[in-house]
């Protein structure tokens, strides 16, 4: 499959300049639950940067990546459950630590297959996770799960507080800056990864192993760092999320999330850089308001699914950019 | 003693559901290299379609009679896929794998609400057939005669579904189209017709397994996506697109799965994901699959 030729960088930047306007601007002129509800779409839009970095860009469908967001959330649960720590800074070192962790063993069992294989090999393990915080109640809690209270949260090495339960507004404005400057800063390095030899190696790979492998690439390593990098990048999304949520289950461990997270790349399309983000976003929107017009929200999100994946399998982002290509090419074309 | 001879019949009976689904799995893999992720959808649809028939024809009917509608309901879930692949499934045999699970994956978000949509969300239940044919004693211990009369059923189609696919003409037209596509369609194989044939019978497999389930379990929402990953489980041992495979990854699972029960309830459903990733670790294509 061919690659859609890329927009130049000034358009890029006209497009992305006002749309960062807005996401700073938001808790301004929006209420506090359309802030907390953009922020959520923030911390999903990390977490489908770091799945497409395996499935756009490597060429690997994974259906377990609600691992890595779950170990993230429970990693900062479990900090400060049983080591009471209640600094961001210090739930964000454990919590990328413990991601990677998980990833890079998951990964040298995981990267070994490809396709089909892949897919479900990256499912079995997540569901070891999910089932293990299931049923170890005493340590995870079982269903209820783990609060993480905003309350007790502080960032900056305890510069900034949240004492007492009317602090919530004032909470999801500091936190909806801070997530979006995190964002800013995920959406560069993955940039960089990219553009980077690294980013055309895994390329390279994804659109024919065999003549990777006639150049010298050693495609196992390439393909185990593409998934680590993308379980740290997911990871990093749980953290962010769980003090947004105030607890977290054993549902975000659970393989339907994962397909979540596969639903934001397909929104979008995932053979665009920005896709995944718009998807992500998009669909928290989408399942937010879908859950209370009806009751059969899966229903609606199937069907849509559906006709995406069969008219639409460039997503939303992709078949914007052929529309607008399109449009260019019957400007410039002779009479 | 006593004991062990209830753990074994308990745990053959779940193997034979297993069989149904994962074969059913299988099949449509082998055939059409497609992994069906609403498989489950249809193993719960069979059990709903048999739970809600029973009930509504219990008084009417000898309960003897009831038996029928295991049948009627694996037949509806077939006569389901047959009208789902050809419409939905179809155009993506061309596309990546990837649309293929997604599309796939689609169907089974719609068909879990479908399912919650029609049946509601309290559990069905089809008992009276359990309670119908009573129970018997080992040793001391009462078992229902329902569960040993399904394993023998699990038995039966395993034996049949063998003969069908090793021994008749339609089996070799099946297997030559799951071999090469292309060539068995330039020899004047209809290959469309085969694939919805082989789909709908995938399908009616998983429906069966679900009819055979719940007279012994409810019909609960949810059921359809915990036994798909349980299924994958199982043709990820026996190896995608083995009927042998099918069969001995089922007899696996069910084994491990009630000795883990037996003795270390937490770890029941971690261990089998453990063992799926250690097959695919040491056999990437499972301990039947073929080379691809």
């Amino acid at each position: 499959m061919n690659a859609p030729r890329a927009p130049s960088t000034r358009l890029r930047l006209a497009l992305v300049a006002p749309v960062l306007a807005i996401l700073i601007l938001v808790p301004a002129f929006a209420s506090t639950y359309h802030t907390q509800l953009l922020t959520y779409g923030l911390t999903f839009a990390i977490a489908a940067l770091g799945l497409n970095l395996l499935l756009g860009y490597t060429g690997l469908l994974s259906f377990g990546h609600s691992a890595y967001f779950g170990a993230g959330a429970y990693a900062v649960a479990l900090l400060m459950r049983y080591l009471g720590v209640s600094s961001m800074e210090l739930f964000l070192l454990g919590g990328i630590a413990f991601s990677a962790l998980l990833a890079a063993l998951f990964g040298i069992v995981c990267v070994r297959h490809t396709r089909i294989f892949f897919s479900i090999l990256t499912l079995a393990l997540s569901q070891v996770l999910w089932t293990l915080a299931y049923k170890f109640f005493w340590i995870t809690g079982g269903t209820d799960g783990l609060r993480v209270p905003f309350s007790k949260l502080t960032l900056l090495g305890g510069l900034v507080t949240f004492p007492g339960a009317d602090a919530f507004p004032r909470f999801i404005n500091v936190y909806h800056s801070s997530v979006l400057a995190i964002f800013c800063v995920c959406v560069a390095v993955r940039w960089v990864i990219v553009i980077s030899p690294l980013g055309k190696t895994l390329q390279a790979i994804r659109d024919n192993e065999t003549r990777a492998s006639f150049l010298g690439v050693r495609i196992w390593r390439y393909r185990w760092l593409a998934f680590v990098v993308s379980g740290m990048f997911t990871g990093l999304a749980g953290i962010l999320w769980v003090p947004l949520n105030g607890l977290t289950t054993p549902d975000v461990l659970y393989w339907p999330q994962s397909g979540k997270f596969v639903f934001f790349a397909v929104l979008g399309g995932f053979r665009n850089f920005f896709g995944p983000v718009v998807g992500a976003v998009i669909f928290n929107y989408l399942e937010v308001y879908a859950v209370a017009a009806t009751q059969y929200w899966q229903l609606t999100l199937g069907v849509i699914l559906i006709v995406l994946v069969t008219f639409l399998p460039a997503g939303i982002v992709g078949s914007a950019t052929r529309l607008v290509e399109w449009f260019k090419r019957r400007k410039g074309a002779p009479k | 003693m006593e004991i062990v001879a209830l753990q074994v019949l308990n745990s053959l009976f779940y193997a034979a559901v297993l069989f149904l689904i994962a074969a059913g799995l299988s099949l449509i893999f082998g055939v059409m290299g497609i992994v069906n992720m609403a498989h489950g959808s249809f193993y719960a649809l069979g059990a709903y379609v048999t739970a809600w028939s029973v009930a509504k024809a219990a008084g009417v009917m000898p309960p003897g009679a009831l038996f029928v509608f295991l049948l009627l309901g694996a037949l509806a879930v077939a006569v389901i896929g047959v009208v789902i692949e050809p419409t939905l499934i179809r155009p993506f045999y061309k596309r990546p794998e990837e649309y293929q699970l997604l599309v796939t994956y689609g169907l089974l978000l719609s068909l879990e609400d479908v399912i919650h949509l029609i049946w509601g969300g309290t559990p069905l239940t089809a008992s009276t057939l359990v309670d119908y044919l009573g129970l018997f004693r080992i040793g001391g211990l009462p078992y229902p005669v329902y569960n040993v009369m399904m394993i023998g059923v699990g038995v039966a189609a395993a034996i049949g579904l063998w003969a069908f696919v090793y021994r008749t003409r339609f089996g070799v037209l099946l297997r030559a189209t799951a071999q090469d596509r292309r060539m068995a369609s330039a020899l004047g194989i209809d290959v469309g017709r085969i694939y919805v044939q082989a789909f709908g019978l995938g399908c009616f497999m998983a429906g069966l397994a679900g009819a055979i389930v719940v007279p012994s379990q409810a019909a609960v929402l949810g059921m359809g996506v915990e036994v798909l990953v349980i299924s994958f489980v199982v043709v990820v041992i026996g190896g995608l697109g083995s009927l042998e495979g099918a069969l001995v990854g089922a007899l696996i699972v069910s084994a491990l799965r009630t000795i883990t029960i037996h003795f270390w309830e937490e770890f029941e459903l971690a261990a089998l994901y453990l063992i799926a990733a250690i097959v695919l670790l040491i056999r990437p294509t499972g301990l039947f699959g073929k080379k691809t």
